[in-house]
């Protein structure tokens, strides 16, 4: 057991490192989040994402033709390592380039990916996901947005939710309902689309958090050419599990307070004349979140040894988003309370923000990129190995399955 | 970056494992558990040839001069199989203390004897029925001769020498004595793992030798147990694996309202939430295993961080075991009793859940890392 990089790797750490440091700033107490509610990171990211490009670390593992440099899988995370400890912006492109691009690369024609994959890589155009809708959820296979074939083209007319980014987006990959006959499953066709069509119309939603980094996208008769279907005709479900494959990897930790921030807020703060620090249940609960950042740390050090190795990682990554979305609710609680009373109020403090901002975002994590209960479901039948649940709309033509009111 | 136990280490896992198996370990351990016995001194012999004994302990001395990685993945083993033998009194605690804290004429003495079993070690802390601390032991060591009481000393039974924590004029210290010594009394004490038996032992005017100095007694013993929690860890996170695993057996085989139990979400959410625990404390295991190996000062902090979430993941997957097993769960027939009596006992053996979880935040607070 050892922490060191190989020889090669130690010397491609060394080149990113280089590069980010002629290019980027370090982090430090002064950096800006980097979230999608905030616009005026647009133009900074996306400047930020064409320097990548031009030395070509955006898409670092895709081939030299789309603007990549054919990285393997450790040295990307390598880049990762490295860039996470720079001031910049790059959670505009995530879902872009991590799940639109993974489908795009698969399933576009080769003048398709030769046109789309390289200004996505660049940050030039940026990409969105439209799946979810009002009444598919964790059900997303139930959706109602519906194509109908004319000639070349599909028509589209629908509404899809929880799209991420779709207000400042140029594409967005798209799964509607070609045939309401078929089963839940097979009547599903995917696309891609470009954004500024006539007829789609994109409304932010705004969110607990008081911000807006979702929206609503609402489809009136929609024309897209053929050519964009990405996969068959009744393939989309297919493909959309591609994309929801490459989404569990990219949503992640977090981000916000952890335990450190916790653990220098229980020194300092004070409660009844000593630090909280000093109190029996802040300990115990300082020690639980400790064991559980540590615990995904080390799963994604184990994760990071079997690629090193040229191994396929285990099933261990899946555990982190519910683990690490419920300790920040917990974190943002525990500071919240700390304060008493006046914990309610708003307030300049960064420190107190941040716990005010990590309890009223973590609903939302424990939400998006599949909810806790279906990551729960996920674990249990893909790891584990128990049986799925008897579903009530097995068989069915899709029109008659029960929908409620929604 | 190299997070994973080697290849040889790994083949040796998996011999212990066929091993244990073969010996259907768990089978002796339930009938030690029904017995008058609290050992099963065959399968302790086997282990004892196999030189799992001796893992760490150098050549010069007749053992096999392995790491602690090896001992990790016995350890692993051990605890999948609820082995019913002194291995984590004598190797964890005991040799490791001879090890790292005995003079070399000990060293001589005993260390070749562990390796061929003819001398079998336990360590005696507990007076009462309370946390013991280096401010309540009441045992003392006054001109070599010990007088006092211990309880619940695991495998005494067994063990043919002792390791005193002991109050001296100056401070605190460990006193190695043989349990054949005149003024040695030991009495069964019955608990809620009796697959493994605890003894109480009074001394009264017993001769025994210094390990370490009169003063620093309890720094030695927050150290040997600091290294041992990470291979107590390991056993934890064994027994959990196989707890896990007889409830997704179970789930998967049982039927209820004509389908398998696991089909419902209310069962796969606790076994998801089993393996999520799991999960945790076996990454915190595999960093602690690396601390451990290389003596990293980061170890106090990383023993403490696999022995929390072991511990957690231990009682967490024995206790929802039974539940997922329903009525048969409850029943001494079933097996998952065996995890949960362990469980207990391992959180236990070397301080409690909530003392550790003090000492991580204590060895945080001492850390410059934060």
């Amino acid at each position: 057991m050892d922490f060191n990089d190989t020889t090669e790797q130690a010397e491609f750490r060394k080149t990113c490192r280089e590069w980010l440091e002629k290019n980027a700033n370090y982090k430090d107490e002064s950096s800006k989040g980097d979230s999608f509610a905030n616009k005026d990171l647009l133009q900074e990211a996306k400047a930020w994402q064409k320097k990548k490009y031009d030395a070509g670390w955006a898409m670092l593992h895709w081939p030299k033709e789309f603007g990549g440099i054919g990285a393997t899988p450790i040295e990307r995370i390598i880049w990762g390592n490295e860039e996470s400890k720079f001031d910049v912006p790059r959670g505009i492109f995530e879902i872009g380039l991590g799940m639109c691009g993974p489908v795009m690369m698969q399933y576009a024609s080769d003048e398709q990916k030769e046109r789309y994959l390289p200004p996505m890589a660049e940050g030039k155009e940026i990409w969105c996901q439209l799946f979810s809708e009002p009444s598919a959820g964790s059900d997303v296979a139930g959706l109602r947005s519906k194509a109908i074939q004319d000639g070349d083209k599909w028509i589209v007319n629908g509404q899809k939710v929880w799209t991420s980014g779709a207000h400042f987006s140029d594409y967005g990959i798209l799964v509607v309902r070609h045939d309401p006959d078929l089963e839940k499953h097979k009547g599903l066709t995917f696309f891609f689309v470009d954004m500024k069509s006539p007829g789609i119309e994109v409304k932010p939603i705004k969110q607990i958090t008081g911000g807006s980094s979702f929206n609503e996208v609402y489809f009136t008769d929609v024309e897209i050419p053929d050519s964009q279907r990405l996969g068959e005709i009744g393939d989309g479900w297919k493909v959309a599990i591609t994309t929801l494959m490459n989404e569990r990897l990219a949503v992640g930790d977090a981000g916000g307070p952890d335990v450190d921030d916790a653990f220098k807020w229980a020194k300092t703060q004070d409660s009844h004349g000593e630090p909280i620090l000093n109190n029996k249940a802040a300990r115990e609960s300082i020690a639980d979140w400790y064991c559980e950042t540590k615990g995904l740390k080390n799963t994604k050090l184990r994760t990071m040894s079997a690629l090193s190795k040229g191994d396929t990682p285990g099933p261990e990554a899946s555990i982190t988003k519910i683990v690490s979305a419920n300790k920040l609710q917990d974190i943002g609680n525990f500071g919240i309370d700390s304060l008493d009373m006046a914990g309610m109020l708003k307030t300049d403090n960064q420190e107190i923000k941040s716990f005010q901002n990590a309890w009223l975002g973590a609903p939302g994590m424990r939400i998006a990129g599949g909810t806790d209960e279906i990551l729960r479901n996920i674990i249990a039948e893909r790891v584990l190995g128990l049986p799925q649940d008897p579903r009530a709309d097995k068989g069915l033509a899709y029109k008659d399955i029960p929908s409620g009111n929604s | 970056m190299n997070l994973d136990f080697s290849d040889d280490q790994k083949f040796l896992k998996e011999e212990a494992r066929k091993f244990l198996e073969k010996e259907k370990t768990l089978s002796r351990n339930r009938s030690v558990l029904e017995s008058n016995t609290s050992i099963d001194e065959e399968l302790w012999n086997k282990i004892v040839e196999l030189g799992w004994t001796g893992i760490r302990i150098p050549e010069e001395y007749n053992g096999l001069g392995l790491g602690h990685l090896e001992l990790c993945v016995i350890a692993e083993e051990l605890g999948r199989f609820l082995a019913p033998v002194p291995f984590s009194s004598s190797v964890y605690l005991f040799t490791e203390a001879i090890i790292n804290f005995a003079n070399d004429d000990m060293k001589q003495n005993i260390l070749p004897k562990l390796v061929t079993g003819e001398i079998v070690g336990t360590l005696a802390v507990t007076e009462a029925f309370m946390a013991p601390s280096h401010e309540n032991i009441t045992l003392t060591c006054k001109d070599g001769l010990l007088n006092g009481k211990k309880i619940a000393v695991p495998d005494a039974e067994i063990a043919t020498h002792v390791i005193v924590v002991a109050k001296t004029t100056q401070g605190t210290s460990l006193q190695l004595v043989e349990m054949s010594s005149d003024g040695i009394s030991m009495e069964y004490q019955e608990n809620i793992d009796e697959s493994r038996g605890h003894y109480s032992i009074t001394f009264n005017n017993v001769k025994s030798e210094l390990i370490g100095d009169e003063v620093g007694g309890w720094d030695i013993y927050e150290s040997i147990v600091s290294q041992a929690a990470v291979l107590f860890s390991y056993e934890q996170i064994g027994g959990s694996q196989a707890a896990l695993d007889m409830a997704i057996n179970y789930a998967q085989e049982r039927y209820a309202f004509g389908r398998p139990i696991g089909s419902f979400q209310a069962i796969k959410h606790k076994l998801a939430d089993m393996y999520i625990a799991l999960t945790l404390a076996k990454s915190n295991c595999y960093y602690a295993a690396w601390a451990l190996s290389t003596n990293s000062s980061d170890l106090p902090t990383a023993s403490a961080t696999a022995r929390v979430s072991s511990t957690k993941a231990f009682q967490l997957c024995s206790k929802e075991n039974i539940q997922t097993h329903g009525g048969n769960g409850f029943t001494w027939e079933y097996d998952c009793h065996m995890f949960y009596r362990r469980s207990k006992l391992l959180s236990l053996n070397i301080g409690s859940l909530s003392n550790w979880k003090e000492k991580l935040v204590t060895s945080l607070e001492q850390s410059n890392i934060n």
